[in-house]
């Protein structure tokens, strides 16, 4: 009898687990809210009247309309963007945000909806201009003998210089863990903060996103200012750029992987890519 | 509980402590000092030297560390030729020094008014009594004003000291890598906030314990009565 009992206990709580996931599985969201940083031209910014711009935010309201959702796009400061998510101050993350195994271990991804470079930015008349390895790609997660030939002189040409880049991000992470004892690394809040101390001449170069740069470049306050060294991808970059999204929201996810899919397919992305980064993504 | 993170975290942070202490010693002596120099001025009884002084005053209470400090890194940091021209670049590039001033600026305005509140609790009949005695200004300034004076400003001026050590936590955003700052660095590696977070606020405890203690034992030895006979 006892024994019965349990069993039918443990099956009631079976079914009823079943149960329970299966309605959460089925609800789809009809509203939902993303965040975004806010301060990282042109991927996401906030305009001169106060409006998020970017491709993020352009692309955030398409998939928001093939997944049939009203969405809230909120500014977030970037330290506080994974925090906040898995305290449901929002749904999804589309602020640049690469996709890693470290980040993995706290929140998902959905399908990346772009890939990752990054590079370094010197003033045009400095020394660093002629940074070795212009016009290379370095991969970082390729051969590491070939990875040690690539960065050594870019490491020697770096020596005692001193570089910003934005904490949190992965430019730090490389900055740190490859070229340690070469550079002197100075984490700043946000880009805008790199590139302000980079014009007034306390920083020698700053590191950042290579299309991030590419759009900065293209502005006149910029005009002394070049790319510098070669550019690097995989290894800590990471898988490319994703939304984030919380563990348990499954249906979320597979919504988001979907609608990307169709972006990608009908060229909507590649689109925003031309008007925003004024370059292709690949 | 994760102890073993919360050890590691602690050990971090604290390489950040030499960072915060140097940032909160050097600005409250220069603060100190300019604290001084301003109470004199209001104190002159000149116009020409009042003036400027309570101005001062207004503005640096008036707004917050944080614009002052973004004001003096990243705003002068656009005057970058005409700062070299006065060949003061080489001060206004290091991020240390804009914050060391940002904050020496903004606490000698708080405790030139803490300074004045103290000399201002003077009473009179004390300045009467020492004159009476035939004291010359120096020796009355020495064991009548000042130590009057003093006994009156000191709880006031312990919160002056507390808030400047937990002020440093601000330097972080013009890239000093003091406690806050590497707590920062960590959670964005991490993403465990509170844990790091609450480890940082434990430094800054004890910090604040320290420092509290300290000022009673001192407020301990001015005070005429000693009551308690020991220090509380």
């Amino acid at each position: 009898m006892m024994k019965t009992g349990f069993l039918t206990v443990a099956v009631l709580l079976a079914t009823a687990a079943v149960a329970t996931t299966g309605a959460v599985a089925q609800t789809k969201p009809t509203a939902i809210t993303i965040a975004t940083e806010g301060s990282y031209e042109p991927w996401n910014f906030t305009s001169a009247g106060g409006k998020l711009e970017g491709l993020e935010v352009d692309l955030a309201n398409d998939l928001c309309a093939r997944m049939g959702v009203t969405c809230a796009i909120v500014a977030q400061d970037w330290d506080g963007l994974i925090p906040a998510l898995n305290a449901r101050k929002f749904d999804a993350i589309m602020a640049s945000l690469i996709v890693t195994e470290k980040r993995l271990g706290v929140i998902s991804f959905s399908e990346p909806y772009a890939p990752t470079s990054a590079a370094f930015m010197v003033e045009k008349s400095g020394p660093l201009a002629k940074l070795p390895g212009a016009n290379s790609t370095v991969d970082l997660g390729g051969d590491p003998a070939a990875v040690n030939a690539a960065l050594a002189p870019v490491a020697a040409a770096l020596k005692g210089k001193s570089i910003g880049a934005q904490t949190g991000t992965k430019n730090t992470d490389f900055l740190d863990s490859y070229l340690k004892g070469s550079v002197t690394v100075r984490e700043y809040k946000t880009t805008e903060q790199h590139d302000l101390d980079l014009q007034a001449g306390r920083i020698d170069g700053v590191m950042a996103q290579k299309s991030s740069l590419t759009a900065l470049l293209l502005k006149p306050d910029y005009k002394n200012y070049t790319l510098a060294g070669p550019t690097f991808v995989g290894g800590v970059f990471g898988k490319g750029i994703a939304v984030g999204l919380r563990k348990d929201d499954a249906t979320l996810k597979a919504m988001f992987d979907t609608a990307i899919q169709a972006a990608k397919a009908d060229g909507t992305i590649e689109k925003l890519a031309q008007k925003w980064l004024k370059t292709s993504l690949n | 509980m994760d102890f073993a993170f919360l050890q590691t975290t602690l050990l971090t942070l604290l390489g950040g402590l030499p960072l915060t202490l140097e940032l909160a010693v050097s600005s409250i002596l220069l603060g100190g000092g300019g604290a001084l120099m301003l109470t004199l001025m209001q104190a002159s009884g000149s116009l020409l030297l009042s003036a400027p002084a309570r101005a001062y005053v207004f503005v640096f209470r008036g707004t917050p560390l944080l614009i002052q400090l973004f004001m003096i890194y990243y705003g002068l940091g656009q005057f970058r030729p005409t700062l070299q021209e006065l060949g003061l670049w080489s001060f206004f590039r290091d991020p240390y020094w804009c914050a060391v001033l940002a904050m020496a600026m903004n606490t000698a305005a708080y405790a030139s008014e803490i300074i004045r509140g103290g000399l201002g609790s003077v009473p009179p009949g004390a300045l009467e009594a020492a004159t009476a005695c035939g004291m010359r200004p120096l020796l009355r300034l020495r064991r009548v004003i000042l130590p009057l004076a003093i006994r009156q400003a000191l709880p006031a001026y312990s919160n002056e000291l507390i808030l400047m050590v937990k002020a440093t936590s601000l330097a972080s955003i013009i890239t000093m890598m003091e406690v806050t700052g590497l707590a920062s660095k960590m959670i964005a590696e991490t993403y465990r906030s509170i844990e790091i977070f609450a480890c940082a606020g434990l430094i800054y405890l004890a910090l604040t314990l320290i420092l509290t203690r300290a000022v009673l034992l001192l407020e301990w030895r001015l005070s005429t009565t000693r009551k308690n006979g020991t220090p509380a």
